[in-house]
């Protein structure tokens, strides 16, 4: 009796433990599913506002589109008096003044993170690397009136001279000094980009390996070649992405390059002189766009600039798949 | 020289290629290793042996300087290397790692490289610019060395890290081998492979010691008693017991050795 009692007890117990189970696999099972849900709803949020920039681009540069053509793109008129508009000097602007703050941006960048991840003592390289996302944390218009104040002049005056007495040869160091023009503008935005690709470029080189880095030295590699031989090839595609980074920021900045650059719509052999960049313009012109058709084209500059941007990304992707690939070759 | 424990260490012989005095070494702090005195003798392996963090990893890292490299560490004493101390003042401890060749616990190909480049890796450190076929030949050389030639042979550009674990660290043999160093250290090369592996790479320790001095750390007791002929037992830091391998499996004079043998800590 008291035996049967205790069975009967135990198996309610078992139903009981099991129907409590039951619930909660149904309660995590809802769970997980509204889980989904969510993130597919947020994920999905990006692809449609993606979507709605482009459409928005796209439908209100229509009447530039259809009245230009792909002349926009390589024709140099920028004229809202007569209403015609060409792109290509913006287009010229935003790659070469891009291509200055990368050429002067990338050498830095990459000492500033070889001095953070192999070089400096712990305690050094945590409080430095604390200063170098400081300066990306700098308002880019405080980076403008830096540069029309302190680093335009002192590249007239020092850099500018130089350039021209000892490099003058060349067509690109030609002309008058001025302090606003496509030089000042790469320079700056070089300063602005450090900070982005040596912060990726630093976390880049702390993963890479210990055992990587004792391999080298126990071949008897000095502290440069061991960086040479195991870290930048193991970092190589950080390294891309970071450059990728800080080009695509480069490319976008607007207000410190419209505050240096000089706003001059046309292509100069010489860096010295001024020029525009396809978001300096933008910015500078948008509010005094008179005419449908001006607008329209701002907004096909604008439409360029996302277009250059996506064709950019993808070439980086595919710099890095094709690094990896030679990297762990057909096998993986 | 004179011993605390006369007679259960193998006296300090100067005619050995690698001697080690009074070695101490810390991490920070924390001393690792305590008053280490011995001697490897050339053309032989010598085993280090002992239970997890007795030292014998830092040890085998001091004989090239390697130990210095992790931030903190440092080590203080004498090791001399055909008579010339590596700790001395003036030497470049650069220098000393291109004598003393090292494989590690794991294996480490640069992964960028194909398979000859990493075998190459060393010569093109030491700013040896061979011609192309002399480049070829030591390629070749360091992978049959390493037991690795038949297996490569015909995909020399692919990479390094294409092949399986085994053969990466008799490819890492290869590329120490490749500079011709003096002495080969390995710091528990067998620990992340399998048993086809561990026989090749032991075979392999077997033919080079015709040419080199080795000094292996090893887990693997039986690996000791197959492959060294003189074998150093390690415990806490110290150096408990040095000889003759057979002498130190069969008839420890140790309690701690014996301890250690026949499995009651460790």
């Amino acid at each position: 009796m008291l035996s049967d009692l205790g069975t009967s007890v135990a198996e309610n117990v078992a139903v009981i433990q099991r129907e409590q189970r039951r619930i909660r696999v149904h309660v995590r099972l809802f769970g997980d599913r509204v889980f989904n849900l969510v993130t597919i709803a947020l994920g999905s949020t990006i692809l449609l506002l993606l979507a709605a920039l482009a459409v928005v681009l796209i439908v209100k540069s229509t009447p530039s589109i259809e009245k230009f053509g792909l002349s926009f793109l390589v024709t140099s008129d920028w004229d809202p008096v007569n209403d015609v508009y060409g792109a290509l000097p913006f287009i010229y602007g935003t790659v070469v003044s891009s291509a200055i703050a990368l050429l002067i941006a990338v050498p830095m960048s990459l000492g500033v993170a070889l001095c953070l991840s192999e070089m400096a003592p712990d305690w050094l390289s945590r409080r430095l690397g604390f200063l170098v996302d400081l300066l990306a944390a700098i308002p880019s218009v405080v980076y403008g009136l830096w540069a029309i104040f302190v680093l335009g002049p002192w590249l007239r005056d020092h850099v500018e001279s130089s350039l021209g007495t000892y490099l003058g040869f060349l067509p690109i160091f030609t002309g008058p000094h001025v302090s606003v023009g496509m030089l000042t503008a790469g320079v700056v935005l070089a300063i602005m980009v450090i900070p982005y690709i040596s912060s990726v470029c630093t976390d880049v080189f702390r993963l890479v390996p210990q055992t990587q880095r004792e391999a080298a030295f126990a071949l008897g590699a000095t502290r440069w070649e061991m960086v040479r031989m195991a870290v930048l090839p193991y970092g190589l595609t950080g390294v891309i992405g970071a450059i990728i980074l800080g080009l695509g920021r480069a490319l976008g900045e607007t207000i410190a390059v419209a505050m240096v650059i000089g706003n001059s719509p046309q292509i100069s052999k010489s860096l010295f002189a001024p020029a525009a960049t396809l978001a300096s313009v933008i910015a500078n012109e948008f509010a005094e766009a008179t005419s449908d058709m001006y607008v329209s084209a701002l907004i096909e500059l604008g439409l360029v600039l996302l277009g250059v941007g996506i064709v950019l990304n993808v070439i980086a992707r595919l710099l890095v798949a094709a690094v990896a690939q030679r990297r762990f070759g057909e096998e993986r | 020289m004179v011993h605390r424990r006369a007679g259960k260490i193998r006296a300090l012989t100067m005619a050995d290629k690698l001697i080690v005095r009074r070695l101490d070494a810390w991490f920070k702090n924390v001393q690792a290793l305590r008053d280490i005195n011995l001697s490897f003798p050339e053309n032989n392996v010598t085993a280090i042996i002992g239970p997890s963090g007795c030292g014998k990893s830092t040890l085998v890292r001091c004989l090239n300087r390697m130990h210095e490299v992790v931030p903190g560490a440092r080590a203080e004493g004498e090791v001399l290397l055909d008579g010339e101390n590596i700790y001395a003042p003036a030497v470049d401890p650069v220098q000393i790692r291109r004598r003393i060749g090292m494989v590690f616990q794991k294996p480490t190909p640069f992964p960028t490289m194909s398979i000859e480049d990493n075998v190459a890796a060393g010569l093109t450190l030491n700013r040896i610019s061979l011609p192309h076929a002399e480049r070829d030949r030591v390629i070749e050389k360091s992978l049959r060395q390493a037991a690795l030639w038949e297996e490569v042979k015909d995909r020399l550009r692919r990479p390094g890290a294409s092949l399986s674990g085994g053969q990466q660290q008799r490819l890492c043999v290869a590329r120490a081998l490749a500079v011709e160093p003096e002495v080969l250290l390995m710091d528990e090369p067998c620990s992340a492979l399998d048993p086809i592996s561990t026989a090749r790479i032991e075979e392999l320790l077997l033919d080079l010691k015709t040419s080199y001095t080795i000094v292996i750390v090893t887990h693997n007791m039986q690996q000791a008693a197959r492959t060294a002929d003189l074998t150093a037992f390690m415990y806490q830091g110290e150096l408990i017991e040095f000889g003759d391998t057979r002498q130190i499996f069969t008839n420890p004079v140790r309690r701690e050795t014996e301890d250690y043998i026949t499995g009651r800590f460790g």
